[in-house]
C-alpha cells in the first residue's frame, strides 16, 4: 500500500497531547539566569542617558547592561534581502544606543536569578529620552521636509523597485474601453504564534562554545547570522529549534534578543534565558502586511483584460529585518494572478516609519497581491455588468495552455482553474445563493446576503537559487536531506526543514517509507538542530514539502540504488534483472531469489560481502535546488450575511477547493487549509495593529487585538482537485499559505457584494461592525 | 513567603512561595511541570488552562497560594497508566492540533465542558472554547474532536 496519499495520524501528536513537550521556555540549566528587556515607551526619541546601576542593587540581580555596554563586538542585525543596488540600509543595533525608533525598541537588559526578579529590576533602570517626532503616515513620510526615522540617511524612502513588462501601460490605458482605479489598504497584522518567542543560551565557556535553543523557524540561517552579528565563530555555535509553537513567518527572523542573550551568556559564562510576554511580543516581534496599494486595471467591454498597474507603498517599520524589503517583491510577480493580459507595470516603494518592523507573515506578499487583483476583478465585473465568476473565466489561463509564462515572467507549470472553480461552484450551490440574494435585495431585507469569490494562485517552493540571486536575496533556495538505514533495518531521515506545527515528521516518513518499501513506523525524522541536521534552509513560504520533501525523495532513492547494487551482488544477478517492490529485491523470473532492504542494510553494516568499490553502510544525502517555483491554486467562495442595522457580518458558508498538486497526507493538507482560512478571514474581519498619533501601539495586548476564537469562525467546506506539479518528482506544490491568501478577498468581496445595492463600493479591512455601519451611513448620506 | 500544600496530578507538594507567585509559574518553574505552557499575559489565550478542584481555570490568573489545599490536574495528569483519555484520542484522530501549543489548555477546557454537558452541540463546543485561542487549526477539527469524545464518553470511556 502506498503511504503517500494516506491520512496517516501524526507522529508528533503523542508528546503534544500529554504535555511531554520541549518548548524553548521549558529548557532549564543549572545556574541559569533570566534576562528581561527594558523597552522604549515612545515611538521615537533620542536616548540621552541610560543608568543600569540602580537595577544592580535589586534582589536577585546578577548583571545589567545598556545598549552602549553591549555595543562592543556586536554587529548590526542582518537584512539578507537588499532588493535594489541603491537601497537605504540603516544600521540596526540589537539594542538601541543613541536613538529609539519604535515603541518597544530595546534600551537595556537586566539579568537575574529568576524571572520575577528580572522583571522587577527593569523598573530601577534610569533612562532619559528627548522625544523626536514620530513618522507614521506612509505618504507624509515621503514628503519634502518630513521628520526622518534615520536622520543620517536623509530620507524615509528605503527603495523603489519597478517592474514593467509587455506593452506600455499608458498606451494600453488609452486604448482600453474601461479603466478602473482603486486604493486598497493592507492593515498591519500581528502574527500571534501561540508560543511566545524564547531563547536559551547555554555556554561551555572554557571553549567558547554555545548551544542556542530558540523558538525559531530557521535554525540554520540563525546560526550563520548569529555568528556574523555576535562574532562567536560559527563552528562553535549549535542552534536548536525544539518544539516550536507556530511561526507564520514571525519566527523567520534573526531577532535582537537572540543576539543579546548570546552576548550576555558569553560575558557571564552562564546559561541565560529570555522569554517574551505576549504584550512584549506585540511590540517587538515583527508585524506583517502594512501596505497601501494603488491599483489600476484596463479592459475591454467584453471583459478582456488588457493590463494592470500597481503602485505600492510599503511600511518597512523602523528597521529592515531579515527579509523585510523582499516581502513585497514576493508579491510583485503575483498581481496578475491567474489572468492573461498584455501589459503590467508595478512600482514598489519601501518606506521607513517609527513602528515595529514588518517582515514575513503567512503568505508574505502574495496575500497582498491576491487581494488587490481579486478585489479589482470584482469591481470590474460590477462595472461591466458581468458575473464575477464569468469575468474570471474569460481571462484565466486555460488548462490546455500550461505551461504558461505570465506577463510577470513566471512560468506556471500546471493548473486547472476550470476544474477547481466548477467543483467549488457545485459545492457552494452558487445559483441558489444568487437567487436568494436577489430576493433579499428586492425585499429590502435588513440582513443582506453577499457572495465573494477568489480564484487565486500562489508562488510556493522558495526557490531556485539562481532566481534568488537575480532578486538579490543573499541565500540559496536549496534544501538538504539524508536518509540512513540502520543495521536493524530502521530508518533515520534527516531534514534541513524545521517544522513548527506542519507535521513534517509524519509526511517525510510517508515519503521515505514509500521509496524504501519500509513500514511508516520504522522511519524516524530528525530536524531542527544544526548538529543533528547540519545543512538546511529551514521552513517558510510553503517550501518545506516542495523542496525539502523532494530532497528526502531523492536521498531515499539513492539508498535504494545502493541497496540494489548490493542485492545484485548477493543474488548473483544483474542489477537490471532485479525488481524492487515493497522493500524486496527479487530476480525477475525467479521469485525465490530475494532479499529485503532490511537484510541489505544489515549486510552493508557487517560489510562482510560487499561488491568491490561499495562503501560500508547505507546513508545517502541529497541537496535539491529546484528548477522553478510551484503554483498551487484554487477557488474559494464565501457567502456572508450582513446586518445593515448593526454592521455585523456573519459568514454563512465558506467553500474552499484547493489544488495543491499531489497530496502526501490529506489530513495534514486539510488542517493547513483550515488554519490558513482562519488567518485570512481574521484579516478581513477582525485583526489590525492600531497605532495612535504618537506612535504607541494601541492594540498592544490580546485584549485589544482580536485573534478570532472558536465562535468567531464558521465551519468550512474544503475539497480538492489534484493537478500534479511537473517540476518535482512528487508532484507536490505546497499548502501552508493557500487558505490565507485566498480567503481575505473572498470575504471582503462578499461583504461589498452584499452592500453594493446600498451604495457601498469598498470597505477598509478589518470590516468590523463599526466600519461597515459607517460605510452604510456614508453611502446613504 | 507562604506555606502551601497542593496536590498536582496525584502528587502532594509542600512549598514556601511568594504570595504573588502565579500558579502557572509555580507549576512550571517550581514543580517542573512544563506540560502546561504560557501564551499571553492578559488571560486571553487559555493555553495555561488547568483543572482546579473540578473547574477549569487559567493558571495565569490564579495565585499559587490560592491553590493551597486544592487539587490540580494538568495535561500531564490526564493519561492514566499511559492510557489516553477519549479527548486525547479524539484530538489525535481528528488532527485537532498542529503546533500543539494551545492543546493542553484546549484539552482541559473541553474536559470541563463535557463534565457539565455530556452531549454538546457544535455551537456549544465553540462557545465553551471561546477563552482558548488556537492559531493553527481554524478550530474546526478541535470542535469535531470534542464532539467525537462526547460520543465516545457516552459509551463509557473516560474523558
Amino acid at each position: 500500500m502506498s503511504e503517500v496519499g494516506t491520512a496517516r495520524l501524526r507522529k508528533e501528536d503523542a508528546r503534544l497531547l500529554t504535555g511531554q513537550t520541549r518548548w524553548t521556555d521549558n529548557i532549564d540549566a543549572t545556574g541559569m539566569l533570566h534576562l528581561a528587556v527594558l523597552r522604549s515607551p515612545m515611538a521615537h526619541a533620542r536616548v540621552d542617558r541610560v543608568d543600569v546601576s540602580p537595577a544592580l542593587e535589586r534582589p536577585g540581580v546578577v548583571a545589567a547592561f545598556s545598549g552602549a555596554d553591549l555595543a562592543e563586538g556586536m554587529g548590526s542585525l542582518p537584512c539578507a534581502w537588499p532588493v535594489t543596488e541603491d537601497i537605504v540600509l540603516p544600521d540596526h543595533p540589537p539594542i538601541a544606543t543613541s536613538e529609539v525608533r519604535f515603541a518597544g525598541d530595546p534600551v537595556a537588559v537586566v539579568v537575574a536569578r529568576d524571572r520575577y526578579a528580572a522583571a522587577d529590576a527593569l523598573e530601577a533602570v534610569e533612562v532619559e529620552y528627548t522625544p523626536l517626532p514620530p513618522v507614521l503616515d506612509l505618504e507624509e513620510a515621503l514628503a519634502e521636509g518630513a521628520p526622518l526615522v534615520h536622520s543620517d540617511k536623509g530620507t524615509n524612502r528605503c527603495y523603489d523597485w519597478p517592474l514593467r513588462t509587455g506593452e506600455d501601460f499608458a498606451e494600453v490605458r488609452r486604448r482600453a474601453e474601461v479603466t478602473l482605479k482603486r486604493r486598497y489598504h493592507q492593515q498591519r497584522l500581528i502574527p500571534n504564534a501561540m508560543e511566545p518567542r524564547a531563547v536559551v543560551v547555554t555556554p561551555t565557556a572554557a571553549s567558547d562554545e554555545y548551544t542556542v535553543h530558540s523558538s525559531t523557524q530557521i535554525p540554520h540561517i540563525l546560526r550563520v547570522m548569529l555568528a556574523v552579528v555576535t562574532g562567536v565563530p560559527e563552528h562553535k555555535l549549535r542552534v536548536v529549534a525544539p518544539d516550536v509553537g507556530g511561526g507564520f513567518g514571525s519566527k523567520l527572523q534573526v531577532y535582537g534578543e537572540e543576539a543579546i542573550t548570546l552576548a550576555v551568556a558569553r560575558r557571564l559564562g552562564r546559561p541565560v534565558k529570555w522569554t517574551e510576554s505576549r504584550s512584549e511580543g506585540y511590540l517587538a516581534t515583527h508585524h506583517g502586511r502594512g501596505m497601501i496599494q494603488d491599483i489600476e486595471i484596463a479592459a475591454n467591454r467584453d471583459g478582456t483584460l488588457l493590463g494592470l498597474k500597481a503602485d505600492l507603498l510599503v511600511d518597512m517599520g523602523a528597521y529592515l529585518m531579515l527579509v523585510t524589503p523582499g516581502i513585497p517583491i514576493l508579491g510583485a510577480f503575483m498581481y496578475p494572478g491567474i489572468y492573461k493580459m498584455g501589459s503590467y507595470e508595478l512600482n514598489v516603494t519601501g518606506v521607513f516609519t517609527t513602528r515595529t518592523p514588518t517582515d514575513a507573515y503567512r503568505g508574505a506578499g502574495r496575500p497582498e497581491a491576491t487581494y488587490a487583483i481579486e478585489r479589482i476583478m470584482d469591481e470590474l465585473a460590477d462595472e461591466l455588468g458581468l458575473d464575477p465568476v464569468e469575468l474570471r473565466r474569460r481571462n484565466w489561463i486555460r488548462h490546455e495552455e500550461f505551461p504558461y509564462t505570465t506577463i510577470a515572467g513566471l512560468t506556471y507549470d500546471s493548473g486547472n482553474y476550470e476544474a477547481a472553480t466548477d467543483k467549488a461552484l457545485a459545492l457552494f450551490d452558487y445559483d441558489k445563493l444568487r437567487a436568494e440574494q436577489a430576493d433579499r435585495n428586492q425585499r429590502g431585507d435588513t440582513v443582506r446576503l453577499g457572495i465573494g469569490v477568489s480564484t487565486y494562485t500562489e508562488m510556493c517552493g522558495l526557490a531556485p537559487s539562481r532566481v534568488l540571486r537575480d532578486l538579490r536575496y543573499a541565500a540559496g533556495g536549496w534544501e538538504a536531506a539524508s536518509v540512513r538505514m540502520l543495521p536493524t533495518g530502521k530508518v533515520e531521515v534527516v531534514t534541513g526543514t524545521s517544522p513548527h506545527g506542519q507535521g513534517h515528521a509524519t509526511s517525510w516518513s510517508q515519503i521515505a517509507a514509500d521509496v524504501l518499501g519500509v513500514p511508516f513506523d520504522d522511519v524516524q525524522v530528525v530536524h531542527g538542530d544544526t548538529r543533528a541536521a547540519p545543512q538546511g534552509m529551514d521552513t517558510y513560504g510553503s517550501r518545506s514539502l516542495v523542496v525539502g520533501g523532494t530532497a528526502v525523495h531523492h536521498a531515499a532513492t539513492k539508498v535504494v540504488d545502493k541497496a540494489r547494487k548490493v542485492a545484485a551482488h548477493l543474488l548473483e544477478a544483474n542489477e537490471g534483472d532485479l525488481e524492487f517492490t515493497d522493500g524486496v529485491f527479487s530476480v525477475k523470473g525467479s521469485p525465490d531469489a530475494r532479499r529485503t532492504i532490511q537484510e541489505i542494510a544489515f549486510e552493508t553494516f557487517t560489510s562482510h560481502d560487499l561488491p568491490d568499490g561499495v562503501e560500508p553502510t547505507i546513508n545517502a544525502g541529497h541537496l535539491t535546488d529546484p528548477d522553478n517555483f510551484s503554483y498551487p491554486h484554487g477557488t474559494h467562495l464565501c457567502a456572508v450575511e450582513v446586518d445593515t442595522e448593526t454592521g455585523q457580518t456573519r459568514i454563512r458558508s465558506y467553500v474552499a477547493v484547493d489544488d495543491v498538486g499531489r497530496v502526501i497526507n490529506p489530513l495534514i493538507v486539510e488542517g493547513q487549509v483550515h488554519g490558513g482560512l482562519a488567518q485570512g478571514i481574521a484579516q478581513a474581519l477582525y485583526e489590525e495593529a492600531v497605532y495612535d498619533e504618537e506612535g504607541n501601539l494601541v492594540s498592544g495586548t490580546m485584549a485589544d487585538y482580536l485573534v478570532p476564537a472558536a465562535p468567531d469562525l464558521p465551519e468550512f467546506v474544503t475539497d480538492r482537485t489534484e493537478t500534479p506539479a511537473t517540476t518535482n518528482p512528487l508532484g507536490v506544490k505546497g499548502v501552508g499559505e493557500a487558505g490565507t491568501i485566498a480567503s481575505t478577498p473572498a470575504v471582503v468581496g462578499a461583504i461589498v457584494d452584499a452592500l453594493r445595492p446600498l451604495g457601498v463600493r469598498d470597505l477598509r479591512m478589518p470590516c468590523t461592525p463599526e466600519r461597515v455601519w459607517q460605510a452604510l451611513k456614508e453611502a446613504s448620506a | 513567603m507562604t506555606r502551601i500544600s497542593v496536590k498536582v496530578d496525584g502528587t502532594v507538594y509542600q512549598d514556601e512561595v511568594e504570595p504573588r507567585l502565579l500558579l502557572i509559574h509555580y507549576l512550571r518553574d517550581r514543580l517542573g511541570l512544563t506540560g502546561t505552557p504560557i501564551g499571553c499575559d492578559t488571560s486571553n489565550c487559555g493555553a495555561c488552562t488547568v483543572d482546579l478542584d473540578g473547574a477549569s481555570v487559567k493558571s495565569c490568573s490564579v495565585l499559587a497560594v490560592q491553590a493551597d489545599g486544592s487539587e490540580v490536574t494538568t495535561v500531564q495528569g490526564l493519561a492514566r497508566d499511559g492510557e489516553w483519555t477519549a479527548l486525547q484520542h479524539a484530538f489525535h484522530e481528528r488532527h485537532a492540533l498542529q503546533c500543539g501549543y494551545c492543546t493542553p489548555g484546549m484539552l482541559m477546557a473541553a474536559r470541563d465542558l463535557l463534565r457539565d454537558n455530556a452531549r454538546p452541540t457544535p455551537d456549544e463546543v465553540r462557545h465553551a472554547l471561546e477563552g482558548n485561542l488556537c492559531r493553527c487549526t481554524g478550530y474546526q477539527n478541535i470542535v469535531r474532536a470534542v464532539l467525537d469524545a462526547a460520543e465516545t464518553a457516552e459509551q463509557g470511556v473516560a474523558t
